[in-house]
């Protein structure tokens, strides 16, 4: 299998990681639609063909609190989770982020109850944004894989000792097949060499306590170390980007992916599966005439602040699509575009959707229609309205 | 950005760059200062009637009573202890007396 | 069993630490770690310990401590020893210190996965019968008739019988221990720490805030909870158990002093005599006491002499 080129879904590809990052302990609890992932893990287990060790917790907030026991010994923690279970291990989250643990989890992306919805949406990951993880969206099962793979060596690097998720969307990707090259762990070694904490570990030879009261007078330059760790994250997530270009040929951007760009005076700026999608319905409408492009948030955490500023020299209009609710306020696309912005000379137009909650599908018609909107906006130079909900049933 | 060596706490940080990367803190004897300021009552030992039974030292909560090495009696180090009474109230002998403290300073 | 001249000096609870006068959690945590040793990391949850261990930059203990959250410590510790296990480390002793409250509460779920899966690890509940650190409100370890912050005219259930809930998951090695006997605690940890799998012990830790009572009375209460049976001590491998030497003449109920002798001495039973004498809960009281044995007794069968 390692080495070679196989069909198989992203649950497939992301379990597969753990061989090729050579992952020392993977604790996970299943849930829809992030079970393949548990299942093979286990076959991978219990087979011999990973020599981690698995921990087949009994909840989502003990497998985030094993991963942070695990990462804090030194060893190379793994985990994934979706929805409710990423929401259930909240407290653990920020737990991973404040002790500083290059933890790595697979999020599946999937809508929050009640109602039962077991299909994408990015409300999970989106309302979490701000707990101090690298956040990567990605958009297919290759790109998952490789992407752990990138984001154990972010994370990792002295400069950033921060966790990082990569989220897939429900279904789209999880359990949808697309051809993957499966790494051999030795080809993946000199990009990724065994994770040796500087920073601190738990070593009997020299005992410290983590994590016991910091007062008030330090527990905000311990906070201002990781925003200046985050900070620090843009520059080594393109360096981890390039180096895995250069050695295993496969480029999804750094922080953002351009396409069709040139030329474009209307950018679609999103993230998910739906941005793949989009690059379909932009061909179809330079076709058409449109000069529209698309700029995929790659990583929403840390965002992607200057690449959207040097968008506003270059477009009159930028379309975002949100898949993740804000009540009463602006989603987080949305919400931090139009904040990037707004210190910028010129600024482009914004006009903002929320669509594809719940699993609604986002068709190539579907946006096609959203950017045509925002395009006659954009030459009419008047906007009614700058942000709405599409495709609400109405009578 | 350099990092110090791993496992580092610096004891008196003042300013972020005395900081460790994570929140870390390093074992130290009177972590909360010189608690024998919390005293109500001071034990002093008898080392007239004292049998070297070594309860005290054995029940100690604060681990404050400690053996000597010249002479292998116990001894209690008045830096730390937080006067709470069980040696007293453990030893066999009676012979640890609680007497309240501060009154020998007024004296 | 163990002597005084074998404990060994060296002290890991380092004194100048933030705990109460008096403290039963310290004194039964000191002797675990002479026990233990140098290769020990802590998992602490929640609780008074982790309080104990002072402020950033320093702390109190002289052993390698992971903090996390007050419901995760069974898990964090299963992670450790992962982590531990997958670099080839396998002689460190990987021990959970948690309250009543990380334990019977909100730990409960964390802790009963742990032991199921094998987990090769020993989880400590100091019971100091309440959420005493948040300040003394009640917990699931709190007994009938004890006044607490959430239960000011005293609680109206008894305590769960946390070592039925343990023992039916089967660890390899269980045992209950008491600061106010230093060599059975002493020896129980050096005999856990030789045993592989999942280890259970469950300490009483009088707590002088909580339990309101003259602060150089810890040993004395702590001796009075095996003296009246209310606290039993003994000590469980596989299948066999053994009722420990404290504890021995107690397994007679008419050798156990009356639970009132436990109960008076404690302001946190003052409901049960104040402003009359509560005569149908103090029955109810003593008869408990009893029923603990008898449930004991019929959950493990009849004891050996020595393990």
């Amino acid at each position: 299998m390692l080495g070679e080129t196989k069909i198989m879904t992203a649950d497939y590809a992301v379990a597969y990681s753990i061989m090729a990052s050579r992952t020392d302990v993977v604790a996970a609890y299943p849930i829809t639609p992030q079970t393949v992932i548990v299942e093979i893990v286990a076959k991978l287990y219990e087979s011999g063909q990973w020599n981690g060790k698995y921990i087949r917790v009994e909840s989502e907030h003990s497998a985030m609190a094993a991963s942070i026991g695990a990462s804090a010994t030194g060893a190379r923690a793994f985990t994934a989770t979706a929805s409710q279970g990423l929401a259930y291990m909240y407290e653990m989250i920020h737990w991973a982020s404040n002790s500083r643990l290059p933890i790595v989890m697979a999020n599946v992306n999937r809508a929050l109850a009640p109602a039962w919805n077991i299909h994408v949406d990015q409300t999970d990951s989106m309302a979490m944004r701000d707990n101090g993880w690298i956040q990567y969206y990605v958009t297919s099962a290759q790109e998952a894989y490789d992407t752990i793979i990138q984001a154990f060596k972010v994370a990792e690097d002295e400069r950033v000792y921060l966790p990082a998720m990569v989220n897939l969307d429900a279904f789209i990707l999880s359990h949808t097949a697309f051809p993957v090259h499966l790494l051999d762990p030795e080809e993946v070694d000199p990009y990724l060499p065994p994770y040796e904490p500087k920073h601190w570990k738990l070593d009997p030879d020299h005992p410290v306590s983590l994590g016991n009261i910091v007062f008030p007078d330090f527990y905000m330059e311990f906070r201002y170390k990781m925003e200046e760790a985050m900070n620090r994250a843009r520059e080594v997530i393109r360096e981890a980007s390039r180096d895995f270009s250069k050695r295993f040929g496969r480029y999804y951007g750094d922080l953002v992916e351009e396409y069709k760009m040139d030329g474009a005076k209307l950018s679609l700026v999103t993230q998910g599966t739906v941005a793949a999608e989009a690059k379909d319905a932009i061909d179809e409408l330079r076709e058409e005439g449109y000069n529209v492009g698309l700029t995929r948030i790659r990583v929403f955490r840390p965002f992607p602040e200057e690449e959207i500023r040097n968008l506003a020299s270059k477009v009159d209009s930028i379309v975002t699509l949100d898949r993740a609710t804000a009540f009463g306020a602006r989603p987080a696309a949305n919400l931090e575009v139009r904040a990037a912005l707004y210190d910028c000379e010129k600024r482009p137009m914004v006009k903002g959707y929320m669509a594809g909650l719940g699993g609604r599908d986002i068709t190539i018609k579907d946006i096609k229609e959203m950017i045509k909107k925002a395009y006659a906006e954009m030459e009419s130079g008047e906007q009614k309205q700058d942000f709405e909900w599409f495709g609400i049933k109405r009578r | 950005m350099v990092l110090k060596l791993i496992n580092e706490v610096n004891p008196h940080p003042e300013t972020i760059e005395d900081l460790p990367e994570a929140p870390i803190s390093m074992p130290k004897i009177g972590s909360t200062g010189k608690t024998g300021n919390w005293r109500t009552f001071i034990p002093i030992i008898d080392y007239d009637n004292c049998i070297n039974c070594k309860l005290c030292w054995l029940y100690c909560p604060e681990g404050s009573i400690f053996i000597r090495e010249s002479d292998d009696f116990p001894e209690i180090d008045y830096d730390y202890c937080k006067g709470c009474g069980v040696c007293a109230q453990v030893c066999p002998k009676k012979c640890i007396d609680m007497k309240r403290a501060g009154i020998e300073l007024e004296g | 069993m163990v002597s005084i001249k074998d404990i060994p000096r060296e002290e890991f609870i380092l004194p100048g630490n933030a705990a109460c006068a008096g403290c039963g959690d310290t004194l039964a945590l000191r002797h675990a770690l002479k026990a233990l040793g140098k290769k020990t990391i802590l998992v602490i949850p929640a609780c008074c310990t982790s309080v104990i261990q002072a402020l950033f930059p320093y702390s109190g203990f002289n052993v390698p401590i992971y903090n996390t959250a007050f419901a995760s410590a069974a898990a964090a510790a299963s992670g450790v020893v992962a982590g531990l296990e997958a670099q080839g480390k396998t002689d460190t002793n990987v021990v959970v210190w948690a309250g009543d409250g990380g334990t019977f509460d909100i730990g409960i779920q964390a802790l009963s996965g742990a032991i199921e899966r094998g987990t090769n690890f020993l989880y400590v509940c100091y019971n100091n019968n309440v959420y005493s650190n948040t300040g003394v409100q009640r917990s699931g370890a709190t007994p009938m008739g004890a006044k607490t912050t959430t239960t000011w005219t005293g609680k109206q259930e008894h305590e769960k019988l946390f070592d039925l809930i343990v023992a039916a998951h089967r660890p390899v090695y269980q045992a209950t221990a008491n600061p106010s006997y230093p060599f059975d605690l002493y020896d129980k940890f050096k005999r856990a720490s030789q045993i592989k799998g999942p280890k259970v012990i469950h300490i009483l830790s009088p707590c002088p805030p909580a339990w309101q009572y003259p602060v150089q009375d810890t040993v004395k209460i702590g001796k009075l909870a095996v003296e009246t049976g209310d606290w039993i001590l003994w000590e469980r491998i596989g299948e066999k158990w053994t009722i420990s030497r404290p504890s021995r003449k107690y397994r007679d109920p008419a050798k156990r002093k009356p639970i009132e002798e436990y109960l008076k001495p404690q302001g946190r039973f003052a409901p049960l005599f104040r402003p009359k004498r509560d005569e149908e809960k103090l029955k109810e009281i003593q008869e408990w006491v009893n029923k603990k044995w008898e449930l004991l007794f019929q959950a493990f069968g009849e004891p050996v002499d020595k393990l």
